[in-house]
Order: C-alpha cells, then structure tokens, then sequence
C-alpha cells in the first residue's frame, strides 16, 4: 500500500520544508518514500506543488487526478485548483486564507465564485493556520501547523513529527515551532 | 553503510564525491543547479570546484583537466550543452584520461526551460556514451559506472536525469569516498586536433560504440522483466510510472528498460524481441528508443509491431504520468471503463497564478521606468533569460521577444538593421551579460548599431536561487576574486554611453533612459540593486485609508504580488512588502506611507 499526500500552495510559503518533514517522518518510520518538488520560475509566487509518497516499495515520485490520499494546500484557491486530485474518502486540509492571484488585483481577470463556500462543499477540512502561526510568535510556522493537522490523518508516531522539527527548524524558532504542531493537530481533533 | 535521504542532484553530487572527483564545474540552470551547489558544500581539499561563465567554459575547463588525469565532472542543464556543443563534438574525437563525467538534465514539460530539447539525441549525434537513470539511486550507482566507463574507454560520458529524477527525493545508501591521484598531463599529438586525426579516431570511436553496445547489452543496467507476448519499452522516470500503472491495471507485460540508450544494446533488444510480438515504446521527449527498436527490427527482420510516439500511440510532447500510460494501456487493450479511477468533481474554473517578479524586486522600477521614457514612442523591447523574463505579463508587458541567453543584445541589432525607425531596447541581468552578453556589445559597436541596453544588475544569478558570478567576486571556493565593475567593463568595449541608475527612483532614472535614448550608437543604463532575496528589509509601506480614493493607480500600473485591492481601498500584504517605495512614488495621493520595521 503506498499513501500519497499533495501539498500545494502559492511558491514561497514553505510548502518545501513541509514535505521534507513529512518525508523524514515517513523514512524515519522505516517506509520508502519518494518525494518529488518543482523548482525554478513557479518558486516565483506561481502556483506550486510537493508530491510525497511512502509505502513498502514506492516507484514513481509524482501522482495523478483522484489519486491523492492527503492534499494539504496552504492556500484557499490552490486548494480548489488541486481539489480533484484527491481519492475519494481521502482527506483534504486546507489554510484558512486566500492569497488573490496578481491577474485578479490587476482587474484583467475576475474571482467568480465563493471559495469559502465551495471548499465547504468539496468537504474540505480548514485550520486556520496563518492566525495560530501569528499566535504562536513565528508567521513563517504556517507550513508546521498543518502538518499538526495532516499527523492526524496518518499513522506516525508523535516523537517522531517532533524528532524531525527539532532538527530542521532554526533552534530559536523550535518552541514556536513545536507549539504550532500541537495546536495544528488539536484544530483537526476539535472538528 | 550511511542512509541519507537526498534529492536526485544531491545523489550525483555525493556519488561524483564518493568517485573521487578532482574539478568540478558547470553553469547554473534548473532542474540542475543543485549538484554544483552541494558538491561546494561537502567537498574536500583534494578537490575543485567553480561556476563557471558559461557551460562551453565549463566543459573546456574539465576537458583540460581531464586530459591531465583528473577526474572531473561538469553539470548543466540541456540547453547548456547547446553552449557547450563546440567543444564536446570535438573532445569526442579527442577523447579523455582522468574521467570525465557531463551531467546533462533534461526537462520535459518543460517545467522551467525554453526547449524540450533530448540529450539523448545528443549523445548519439556527438558519439558519446550515455546513462538514463530512472531514480535518484540509480543516478547516484551511475556516476561511478560512468567514471569507471570514461576511463576504461578515454571518452568523456553523459549522464542525463530529468527533472523528476534531479528533483525527486530518495534514500541513498552513500558509498565509501575513495581517492583518485591525478596522474599529470603527457605531452602527445593525441590532444591536438587534426583533419587526419578525427579521421582516425572517427573510426576507432565506431568501432568503440559497437562494442559498448555489445556489453551494454550483457550490463545489469538494461534489463527484461516480466513475460508475455505483448512488450513495453521504457526508460528514465517512465519506467516508474509503467511499473505502477501495470500493478494498477493487473496486466502482464514483457518489459525491457534501457539505461544506456547509447550506444544502443542491440542484442538485449533481439533477446527482448524473441518474444514479444507487439511492444508499446514509452518514453518522454525524442521517440528516441522508438527509432531504435524499429531499426534493430529492420536489420534482423524481427516480426514485431512497434508502437509509440511515431505512431500516434502516445503523446509527443509533455511530460508523460501514470495517468496517461494508464490511459495509452486502457485504450490499447479496450478495457474501457472496467478500471475507471473515481475522481471527485473536476477542477473548478480559476484564475490561473503564474510565477511573477517578487514584491520589491528591482527590475519592476527597471521596467516601469523604461516604460515611461518610451512612452508614445515605436519601441520593441528584447528580453532575455532570467527573472527579467517575467516583465513580459501584464501591467508591465515589457518583453517582446525572448530566444536563448544573450540573444536579447544581439536581437535587438537584428530588429533595428530591418526596421531603423524604432527603438531598439534589450534587456539582460548580469549573470547573462558575463555568460553570453558581452559579445553581442562588441558586435553592436564595432557594427555601429544603434540600440540601448538596459543591464538590469541585481549582484546574484537569481533565478536559479542566487548563484555568485564574475560580477559578485565571490567564488564556490570561499575566495574573493577581483570585482568586475560593469561601467569600466562597457567602458573597455568602446559604449560611448554608460550610467548607472536606481530602478526605485523614477523620476531620476526616468531622465537617465530618456537621454541614452537620444544616444546615437550604443548606449547603456545599468540598473543596479541587489536582488530582495538577499538581503532583509528595513520598511514596509503602508496605506492611509482616509487618503487613499481608491484609484487603484498603483495595482494596476506595477503589478506588485503585495498590492491588492480590499473593500474599496488598496490593501499592501505586510509579509511581502519590501518597502521599495515605487508604489509611494506613483500614488498622485500620498496616501501610502513608510513604516521603520523594528
């Protein structure tokens, strides 16, 4: 059985350093992974995403429409861009925020629907990760809340989410950074 | 043995540590800037390692380490090796001593290049012997084949990962470092050449590829997997995506992967042909393996169909994916619907979000002062390759054209010869001026053209993720070389106007293109301002809504990621604002304020 999880976002906003943790855990938790990223001009603020995939034997590094069995986007309208890449019966969680594309604040395209309203539909779960990285003293920890959230729906073991932040966050972020993970994965708890 | 979980560059990077490499060179270019980089980062004394100005600097530089018994390696991407492809026809007939590694990457897509360009063509157009590693391990076992092959054969060898592969994440087993002793340069004619000499050493490399084809085909890399009358060729990343599709549609399939497209394993494929009666060929860019089986069945009289690209069977350009072998199978075997996936509602209608140039980024003052000193004028602007690339989407909408590195400059020349009524402005970042620029300016010049070039200087090669560059003195050995300063530079090539200028000042700089303008000849305005992702900033800019109409002046005319529009009012996202103050210096309201970050 390999799990694939999506993560998506607009470039810049960590879903990078997410992935590697999420990969780290699933090594770390004895699976062969398999992590694919895209780098170069869509790092630029254009729509990104990070594929990672675990299991016993895991051969190919990126997925398909209906395939993924975690999206996490970071990003309210990357979500809806990415929702149907996820399985059925598969989770989707997704920040609390809508950062609008350049082509919409320039007027030269138009935002035609309610995305809160959609991704409500598409039964997507939100965690309002940007204000709880506010909260927590460190905005940049964004990325970590949701993989609080995203430990809930995967079967890793605490220690190792924690093992694996405390060794890729600055050391004067770590406890903000902890923190963020705890509160991520309450937020899922709660619904 | 150590574990790491590395990506696909990195691999190759440990592995050319591990062999033993003594130089290590290459330009930056995605998908394969990294192995550079992290080779500077885990290297010893023993060895060497530079960006070089351009990858046919980067290849003579290894070539002539080669030829005095380093090991070497030299990176870059797969329209590098079109800089690089003078001295590699030729070093192909020269040949190597010390081992001499080319890792070319590959992008199809493309995700982040100008073409869908396949190496693999290449190496069988220049003769050299190529490895297609399908997974970052793979490429991390090639690369000491690779150096093993180079030296047992004299010839240089390619590498050629894709960008799945170069960006794909795995857990490498790492390898023992071993050392090798540079055994020195002997003088001989061998290194020289001459019409008499490719003569001879064009026979010799045939006579060469043939037996490498031979033991390619006994080489664990190639290999026949599974059984059944119906085949598929495959290699590289496809490999991996027909492995899950076939677990996916429980269908038996003879499989044949080639790792070593050149020169081509021609008896694995008889041994692949004896029993198989029809073969599907997935591959991604030149249906490359396709023409290959055809010919192998062509000159042995094999009765197989051959089905790929060159017969309509599967896409010809693009990346391939699960989903689309999948589909390339269904439909091949009429399975219709019996494995189709559930997929939730399809993607809603959005507003697409392509990359753009940062908040606070310098060249968006360079072009919208440009913008303003052409203003009612017949101008076409050439681009050229770089971050600057994104100044083409709107509200800038400043690059005309866009061919290959450096091109701009010398475009330019091209477009004002045909229509000399028109101002001719080309755009190029410093990292492509020292690469591929400055050429094109002494042709300008000593071609008495009159055309303006706006050298948009942001101190770093940016948009590969900050590489130094003649222009930064920094070196990948931790030294500082001597500064090149662009003036004195463009001054040496006889520009008779040369200033520089602040891309946040628009009204200044506004005057300083108009008069390069007037210029007659070439005239140049560098812009010059460190790129934002290097340093931190100090202000923000923030609106005072009781001023602010709401004309939207500034959102539209920028283009900036923080500037929006909230309620009636503009909104500046805090996180992303730089403070640069161009926003502050179009709004004809003074409603947008600096604020001292602590």
């Amino acid at each position: 059985m390999t799990t694939t999880v999506m993560l998506c976002g607009v470039g810049g906003q960590g879903t990078i350093l997410a992935a590697d943790i999420l990969a780290k855990t699933a090594a770390q938790s004895g699976l062969d992974v398999k992590l694919s990223e895209i780098h170069g001009m869509a790092q630029r603020g254009g729509s990104v995403t990070t594929i990672v995939r675990f299991g016993e034997k895991v051969f190919a590094p990126v997925t398909d429409p209906g395939e993924v069995d975690a999206l996490v986007s970071f990003e309210m309208l990357e979500a809806l861009r990415y929702a149907h890449f996820v399985k059925k019966g598969g989770r989707f969680f997704v920040n609390n925020e809508v950062i609008e594309p350049l082509s919409v604040a320039v007027g030269t395209l138009k935002l035609e629907l309610d995305p809160l309203q959609k991704l409500n539909e598409l039964g997507a779960e939100l965690v309002d990760a940007s204000r709880i990285a506010q909260n927590v003293g460190s905005p940049k920890s964004a990325n970590i809340v949701l993989m609080g959230a995203l430990s809930q729906a995967l079967p890793f073991e605490e220690d190792v989410w924690r093992e694996v932040i405390t060794k890729r966050v600055p050391p004067k972020t770590l406890a903000a950074n902890l923190e963020a993970f705890d509160l991520g994965a309450q937020s899922v708890r709660a619904q | 043995m150590q574990t790491k979980f590395l990506m696909g560059n990195q691999a190759i990077a440990y592995a050319a540590y591990a062999a033993g490499v003594n130089i290590a060179c290459g330009y930056p270019g995605t998908p394969s800037t990294e192995i550079i980089e992290t080779f500077a980062k885990i290297r010893d004394d023993e060895s060497y390692v530079e960006w070089s100005i351009n990858e046919k600097a980067a290849m003579e530089v290894a070539a002539g380490a080669s030829m005095a018994g380093a090991r070497t390696i030299v990176t870059m991407k797969q329209v590098g090796l079109n800089v690089a492809s003078d001295p590699l026809m030729s070093l192909s007939y020269l040949g190597v001593k010390g081992g001499m590694v080319i890792i070319v990457a590959d992008d199809p897509g493309p995700i982040s290049s100008q073409t869908e360009q396949d190496t693999r063509t290449f190496a069988e157009f220049s003769k050299v012997p190529l490895f297609d590693p399908s997974t970052p391990e793979e490429a991390y076992d090639m690369v000491f084949e690779a150096f093993e092959l180079s030296e047992k054969y004299h010839t240089p060898v390619f590498i050629r990962p894709t960008t799945r592969v170069c960006h794909g994440y795995a857990q490498i087993a790492l390898r023992q470092k071993t050392h090798h002793a540079i055994s020195g340069f002997t003088k001989s004619p061998q290194w020289v050449i001459f019409p008499k000499l490719s003569y001879e050493a064009h026979k010799a490399i045939e006579e060469r590829n043939n037996v490498l084809s031979s033991e390619f085909s006994h080489d664990h890399l190639n290999t026949i997997e599974g059984t059944g009358k119906f085949g598929i060729a495959t290699s590289g990343i496809s490999y991996a995506y027909v492995k899950e599709a076939l677990k996916d549609l429980n269908i038996n399939a003879r499989i044949l992967k080639i790792s070593t497209p050149f020169p081509f394993p021609e008896e694995k494929t008889r041994e692949f042909f004896d029993e198989v009666h029809e073969v599907l060929v997935f591959e991604e860019l030149d249906p490359y393996i396709e023409r290959h089986l055809l010919q192998v069945a062509a000159t042995h009289n094999c009765e197989v169909n051959i089905l790929g690209k060159l017969t309509g069977n599967v896409q010809r350009a693009g990346e391939l994916s699960q989903e689309s072998i999948h589909h390339t199978l269904t439909d091949f075997f009429g399975l219709g619907s019996i494995n189709e996936r559930v997929t939730p509602e399809s993607a809603v209608a959005l507003p697409v979000r392509p990359p753009a140039l940062c908040a606070g980024c310098p060249h968006r003052g360079s072009f919208y002062i440009v913008k303003r000193a052409t203003k009612g004028k017949k101008a076409v602007y050439s681009g050229d390759i770089g971050c600057y690339t994104l100044g083409n989407s709107a509200p800038l909408d400043m690059v005309d054209t866009c061919l290959c590195m450096g091109a701009g400059i010398t475009m330019a020349q091209g477009l004002h010869r045909a229509e000399p009524d028109a101002y001719n402005i080309a755009f190029i970042g410093d990292s492509t001026f020292f690469a591929s620029g400055i050429t094109g300016v002494i042709n300008a010049v000593y071609n008495q053209t009159d055309i303006t070039i706006i050298l948009v200087d942001n101190s770093t090669t940016a948009m590969t993720g900050g590489q130094p560059h003649p222009g930064t003195a920094q070196t990948m050995m931790n030294t500082t070389s001597a500064r090149f300063n662009m003036e004195e530079l463009l001054g040496a090539l006889k520009v008779s106007f040369v200033t520089t200028a602040n891309p946040f000042d628009i009204d200044g700089s506004t005057a300083i293109v108009e008069q390069a303008l007037r210029v007659k000849g070439v005239s140049v305005v560098i812009f010059k301002a460190p790129c934002i992702q290097l340093f931190k900033s100090v202000s923000t800019v923030v609106v005072d809504a009781e001023a602010c109409t709401g004309c939207l002046r500034c959102v539209t005319q920028l283009g900036c990621p923080a500037l929006s529009l909230d309620g009636d009012k503009v909104k500046i996202d805090q996180g992303l604002c730089n403070g640069c103050g161009l926003c502050q210096q179009i709004c004809t309201f003074d409603a947008l304020k600096s604020k001292e970050l602590m």
